[in-house]
């Protein structure tokens, strides 16, 4: 009777096995992909590179902005608050630093400095040049946009052959569509113009 | 004086700050000035002239750091950008 009663209880246990064994591997899976998700969001917690924090790059953009105001002419910073993107008078040749230089850059927040004519609007070239941190401290080496803005400011204003020396130099239209610069261009003459700014640019709107 | 250091991210952030005409701060921030040199950042000093321009120059030691300076900027040196098709051009 027992000896019956027991292998009834064996084939019985053998048989709930064989019904719940995948239920219990695939939930065995799961539980093991949950738990390294876990480590891996642990690792990058640690290394500073979970995910992508709108606030945190938001916050970043403010801190930039503000130092950018600090350090440029209240003019310069109405030109990037108001149009996007800076003008420094080129530096070598005559009038150099100042309205009615031979040349000019633009300066955009990541994109190429573009180098033109005040005068004419003319288009000389693109330098594309960037300031890439390699520590990488939240999994990206780009600055913010305004960090970008008076990285190149600066550099170009303290040492601009050096700064020139370093960036990968190309024609126009290489990286910003020369339209889109032309529309720049315009827009800054209209702006500086309204603003009652003096030092305004030739050049004929696009 | 303030060493602040731009940062991805995150902003400029607080370096150092102390009184060069200290002996024990300025130790303090050449230290830090150095450390930022050979962790291959430019340092930039902001200034503004009699006139109410506002300039900057780059400096290779804490000595050429102007002594009245009220803040040094380090951030990461430049580089030639990577090159992009012309097809990739954006227009905004």
């Amino acid at each position: 009777m027992l000896l019956a009663l027991g292998t009834a209880a064996i084939v019985l246990v053998v048989l709930l096995w064989e019904l719940a064994r995948p239920d219990a591997l695939r939930a065995f899976a799961v539980l093991r992909l949950r738990v390294q998700r876990i480590r891996e969001r642990a690792r990058l917690r640690e290394s500073g590179q979970l995910g992508y924090d709108p606030g945190r790059e938001r916050r970043a953009e403010q801190r930039a902005r503000e130092l950018l105001r600090s350090c440029i002419d209240e003019h310069d910073w109405a030109m990037y608050r108001d149009l996007g993107f800076l003008r420094l008078w080129g530096g070598l040749g005559e009038r150099a630093h100042a309205a009615g230089a031979s040349y000019a850059y633009l300066i955009y927040p990541h994109r190429p400095i573009v180098a033109y004519v005040p005068q004419t609007g003319a288009l000389l070239n693109e330098y594309c040049v960037a300031f890439p941190d390699h520590s990488r401290p939240y999994g990206s080496a780009r600055l913010p946009d305004s960090d970008d803005v008076l990285a190149k400011w600066m550099a170009l204003k303290a040492d601009e052959r050096c700064l020139i020396e370093q960036a990968n130099m190309h024609l126009p239209g290489r990286q910003i569509d020369p339209e889109q610069v032309r529309r720049d261009l315009a827009r800054l003459t209209r702006w500086e113009r309204e603003s009652g700014a003096g030092a305004t640019d030739i050049v004929r709107a696009a | 004086m303030k060493l602040l250091r731009m940062k991805p991210g995150h902003g400029e952030i607080l370096l150092a700050e102390g009184d060069v005409e200290v002996a024990e701060q300025e130790q303090l921030l050449i230290e830090a000035f150095r450390r930022e040199l050979d962790a291959g950042m430019w340092a930039a000093v902001p200034s503004e002239r009699r006139d109410g321009r506002r300039e900057a120059e780059l400096v290779k030691s804490f000595g050429e750091v102007p002594r009245d300076a009220e803040r040094v900027i380090f951030f990461p040196r430049a580089a030639g950008g990577a090159p992009r098709s012309a097809s990739a051009r954006t227009a905004r």
